[in-house]
């Protein structure tokens, strides 16, 4: 099992989204964050002063998902939320030791 | 039974009305005619001034409404979307303990001291506990309104001012001390200054004062007074924590524009209202009023529009807000397209003060309440010196000049005169006030209830919990 994060554009939310349910992947957490890598900020004005906002809304996808599908998922939200631009976002991919169903107490891949 | 009635009110009227006459002619002599026809002429005369009164005092308790709306909620959304979320409640709670606390000082002597019979700086004790206010008219300031008309509407000037001076001092100042100072400031420093410029006797009353200062609807006693006060207290409490380095932008910048919509609005009652009568004067300072917000809006933006590269909402809003302030001496005094020209200068003026003035001298007047009320109060005292004409308000007497435009440039003077005694009355009483204050309570919060916001540390409240 595998844990996907994806922090993406706040616009690409929805694109995303559909592409991993299209990819079968259905189970998944989605968190409203703030922040930048190499990406700039914008300025705004306050009382004639400029100053720079440089945590920028982002959003972040989570999910945990069997090793076969990993594939399939990283290439299901590139595709959807790639512009080309600085600041699309990046993918990160860790090891889950185990996952549990809360409701019947179902252990392992099935779980997901 | 409904027909019966609309007969017997058919016939009961006519008959109540002719009582007298039918009366008299029971006598039936030449000479009873005349009493007749002159009680009728008293009768119709009395029913004449009862409209008047109705008239006057409808538009007066309305004014009186408007005036409170620009409070609460007004001032306290305009303040409180300026500041950052963690203060919002306590922000706001402080515009509405004025609205407590002044109404019980104003009902016990706050009223005397502005408007009661005294010296030239200050009222005398006859009016404490509202005694002799009633519902007759007071004729030496309304003679067609209740006296108690008159002193309520005057309660909600002495509520805002206050009120308006809490935007300096906003994020810091203990809620205790907050209320003890500005208790203190509208028995000491607003109801002197009401009653120099409006009081009977007051020296700077436009009826006989020694600087006869035209002042329409309080661009001195409201506006100069809580504007200079706020600098004071500005700079004695000092910066923020982190001011000016890290940005503090406002929170809630649409609670802010409701609430400089609603202070436009309320602004009708008290430009308009002060004409204390619903006649033609009250439309002049309600188009004037209008006016001078549209244009300062406009000049603001232009001027902001130019210096930054973009028109920001903020900028918009405290322009309007800046005419507003500028043409509340003038409002009864102008003609209209002086109220625009007023209004344009002000909401350009008081944008230099703010972007420019306030960055030069550092002081931290976190809501620009002296940028704003104290330089477009001033501002404006004297535009109205120059642009009062008798044309609209014969204030001087009808073969009188009223203003510069008129032929009396002396009143520049008078108006200066009055703007110098404010500054200097406001600057001195909030000075010795704070003084005493801080030695008493102290006046500013601890480092690390400023930092966890006063919501929580002076109020034990969140204004806004997203998770419950």
């Amino acid at each position: 099992m595998v844990k996907i994060e994806a922090i993406l554009q706040p616009s690409k939310l929805d694109a995303v989204k559909d592409a991993l349910l299209e990819a079968g992947i259905e189970g998944m957490t989605i968190l409203e964050a703030r922040g930048h890598g190499r990406q700039k900020g914008h300025t705004e004005f306050y009382r004639g002063r400029e100053y720079t906002v440089d945590l920028l809304p982002k959003v972040k996808i989570e999910m945990v998902v069997k090793d076969e599908l990993k594939e399939k998922a990283i290439e299901a939200i590139g595709s959807a939320a790639r512009t080309g631009r600085i600041g699309d976002g990046k993918i990160f991919i860790s090891r889950i030791d185990d996952a549990i169903r809360i409701r019947n107490d179902e252990r392992g891949e099935t779980a997901l | 039974m409904l027909m019966s009635n609309r007969l017997v009110k058919f016939i009961a009227l006519p008959a109540f009305l002719l009582s007298p006459a039918l009366a008299v002619s029971q006598s039936s002599s030449p000479a009873a005619a005349a009493p007749t026809a002159q009680a009728q002429i008293d009768a119709l005369q009395q029913a004449v001034r009862n409209a008047q009164t109705n008239a006057d005092n409808a538009w007066m308790l309305i004014s009186a409404a408007l005036v409170l709306l620009m409070t609460g909620p007004g001032l306290a959304l305009f303040y409180g979307g300026l500041v950052r979320r963690k203060n919002i409640l306590a922000t706001m709670m402080q515009s509405f303990a004025m609205m407590g606390l002044v109404t019980i000082l104003w009902a016990i002597i706050g009223y005397s001291l502005a408007f009661a019979h005294g010296n030239g700086f200050i009222g005398g004790f006859e009016h404490t506990l509202l005694r002799g206010v009633g519902l007759a008219p007071d004729t030496d300031y309304a003679a067609t309104i209740p006296a108690q008309t008159y002193m309520v509407y005057q309660l909600m000037f002495a509520i805002i001012t206050p009120a308006l001076i809490t935007g300096a001092f906003a994020e810091r100042m203990k809620f205790s001390a907050m209320a003890v100072f500005l208790s203190l400031w509208s028995l000491l420093v607003y109801s002197p200054m009401a009653h120099m410029v409006w009081g009977v006797g007051g020296l700077l009353n436009a009826n006989g004062g020694l600087f006869p200062s035209l002042d329409f609807a309080g661009g001195t006693v409201v506006h100069v007074t809580s504007g200079v006060s706020a600098l004071v207290a500005a700079i004695y409490l000092g910066k923020r924590i982190g001011y000016p380095q890290t940005a503090m932008p406002p929170h809630s910048m649409v609670l802010s524009f409701i609430g400089a919509c609603l202070l436009w609005v309320g602004w009708f009652g008290f430009n308009a209202g002060s004409a204390l009568a619903s006649g033609p004067l009250a439309t002049s300072a309600f188009i004037n009023t209008h006016f001078a917000a549209a244009a300062a809006a406009l000049g603001w933006t232009i001027a902001e529009w130019i210096h930054n590269g973009k028109p920001t909402a903020l900028g918009a809003i405290s322009g309007a807000v800046a005419g507003l302030v500028a043409i509340t001496p003038a409002s009864g005094f102008v003609q209209p397209f002086a109220a625009l020209f007023i209004g344009i200068l002000a909401g350009a003026f008081c944008s230099f003060m703010v972007f420019k003035v306030k960055n030069w001298f550092r002081y931290d007047d976190s809501l620009d309440a002296f940028g704003v009320h104290g330089a477009g109060g001033t501002l404006g005292a004297l535009l109205t010196g120059l642009f009062a004409t008798r044309a609209i308000n014969p204030a001087f007497g009808a073969n009188n000049p009223t203003g510069a435009i008129d032929g009396h440039w002396g009143q520049l003077l008078n108006q200066a005169a009055g703007v110098a005694i404010a500054w200097t009355i406001s600057a001195v009483g909030t000075l010795i006030l704070l003084f005493l204050v801080d030695r008493i309570i102290g006046l500013r919060v601890s480092h690390e209830d400023e930092t966890v916001g006063l919501d929580l540390s002076q109020h034990g409240e969140e204004g806004y919990d997203l998770n419950s």
